[in-house]
């Protein structure tokens, strides 16, 4: 008998086991130990949370192998790590490390500004950013095994989540209701393989697992996420740039489970210090905003 | 007959939608009153250490531990880990089945896999011949089996991979993200 690895089901499998989950960006092997206490399904391991990468300018690359592999260590959850848009070399090295799950990330400085990775080459899976439809299923079939929506990492400020996941359910719901004969021409307006179209309206939702990513910083901003319709929630800079990590993570957690039950999210929301920051999105100048990369 | 399967975290849906299309009523079990009324209950795949601080957050460890002295309740890998006496590390276990698990045993993602396993109860249970198709995602083992626990399937190595006992069952392996409908039937053979 023989086992296969690497296979579409086992990369999009881990995925579904996240689900209902909170996946958080970790620094340090420290920050890496209070996600898991407080709960998360995985953590992004990086050298720098996305506000920070805002913050200082500058060149954002892959992490540092060895911060990566000691967070690794750490703990017993998944560790994720983030490779840039096309650079297919960095995902070659985190695949080499032994990392669960890459994310081939806005928010790091785009590598190739015409082409994303070819992810169906890996054993490991990816899971990419998205605004719309059109967008999650090119990266699908390139390969990608999970979907986020992008939102606007490293502000705090949830309103492109909003957007982006109310666009990508959005365009679904309006898929279903289409004749099959529109699906040709509505694949060529999206720019998206017409047989992940195809799919996407027989199964009546994103063929792989759909998270929700950037500006999440609260547990209601979480249960928000979750109630309109995504699979779980990835929290960036909302975490350890809060006054009260530890607690807050252990808050989010506990949203996502419960994020229909107004009264567990009035308990978990008392009493968790100072929210980050964060930075009104509608404020920022256009080319400040990492959404916008990939193609 | 209505089967519960515990939604704190993980692939509950797939279980779900698996009940559904073999016509069983299923409900989501997040706090312990969802468990009045149930005939079995399923803990899905997920992180294990997820599910049982959540499960100790929301009192649901001793109302588990009570439904599974009556009733049937079935695991799939974080639910296996779950369900087993010990795992090796310190994290919350219901410690109702007599087995001894080792997380991740398999190695990280890039190892998880998928191979046919022979399955002789299954295949009797369910009258068919074909060896079962499974998915482990960085899946843990069973590594001994005791008291009243019975191995009921093993991986192409020999390592354990599914045991029961009595009426609870436990597969490191998800047939949920499968379209083979004969584990949940198997499952159900078992719910009074």
């Amino acid at each position: 008998m023989e086992q296969q690895t690497g296979t579409f089901a086992v990369k999009k499998g881990l995925a579904q086991m996240l689900k209902g989950g909170v996946i958080m960006d970790v620094v340090t092997p420290d920050h890496a130990k209070i996600a898991e206490d407080a709960g998360a399904c995985a953590v992004m391991a990086l050298e720098r949370v996305p506000a920070d990468i805002r913050a200082n300018g500058g060149v954002a690359r892959m992490s540092d192998p060895d911060l990566i592999l000691k967070i690794m260590d750490s703990v017993t959850i998944p560790v994720m790590a983030k490779c840039r848009i096309g650079h297919f070399v960095e995902a070659q090295i985190l695949e080499a490390l032994g990392v669960d799950y890459i994310d081939e990330s806005e928010v790091l400085t785009p590598a190739d500004e015409a082409n994303h990775i070819l992810k169906h080459n890996f054993t490991v899976p990816f899971v990419c950013g998205c605004r719309n439809l059109g967008e999650a299923l090119r990266r699908v079939g390139e390969g990608a095994a999970m979907i986020r929506t992008k939102g606007e990492a490293g502000t705090g400020d949830v309103v492109e989540a909003v957007r982006h996941a109310r666009t990508v359910l959005g365009d679904i719901r309006r898929l279903t209701t289409m004749a099959d004969e529109e699906l040709m021409s509505y694949a060529k307006e999206i720019g998206a393989p017409y047989e992940l179209v195809k799919e996407t309206k027989e199964l009546g939702r994103m063929p792989v697992v759909n998270f929700a990513a950037g500006g999440v910083a609260t547990p209601a901003d979480a249960a928000l996420m979750m109630q309109l319709g995504v699979d779980g929630v990835f929290v960036g800079s909302g975490i350890f740039k809060s006054g009260d990590p530890a607690r807050r993570a252990a808050a989010i957690v506990k949203a996502v489970t419960h994020y229909q039950d107004a009264h567990i999210l009035a308990e978990v929301s008392k009493d968790l210090g100072e929210p980050m920051v964060g930075r009104n999105v509608s404020q920022m100048p256009e080319a400040e905003k990492i959404a916008q990369r990939g193609w | 007959m209505k089967i519960g399967v515990l939604a704190l975290q993980g692939d509950f849906a797939e279980h779900i939608a698996m009940l559904k299309r073999i016509n069983v009523e299923a409900i989501e079990v997040r706090l312990p009153e969802h468990l009045k009324r149930l005939d079995g209950l399923i803990i899905p795949g997920g992180e294990s250490t997820t599910i049982g601080k959540l499960a100790v957050a929301y009192n649901l460890m001793e109302p588990l531990k009570q439904f599974g002295q009556r009733h049937a309740i079935w695991g799939t890998c974080a639910g296996a880990i779950f369900l087993s006496k010990d795992a090796n590390r310190n994290q919350p276990l219901l410690g109702l089945m007599d087995i001894k698990v080792e997380r991740n045993a398999f190695g990280r993602q890039v190892d998880s896999f998928e191979a046919d396993l022979d399955v002789p109860e299954l295949k009797q249970a369910t009258g068919t011949n074909e060896d079962y198709h499974a998915v482990f995602i960085r899946a843990p083992i069973i590594e001994s089996v005791s008291g009243d626990a019975k191995i009921l399937a093993s991986a192409p190595d020999g390592r354990i991979v599914a045991a029961q006992q009595g009426h609870l069952l436990a597969t490191s392996f998800h047939p949920e993200l499968t379209n083979d409908t004969r584990f949940h039937k198997y499952f159900l053979s078992l719910v009074d």
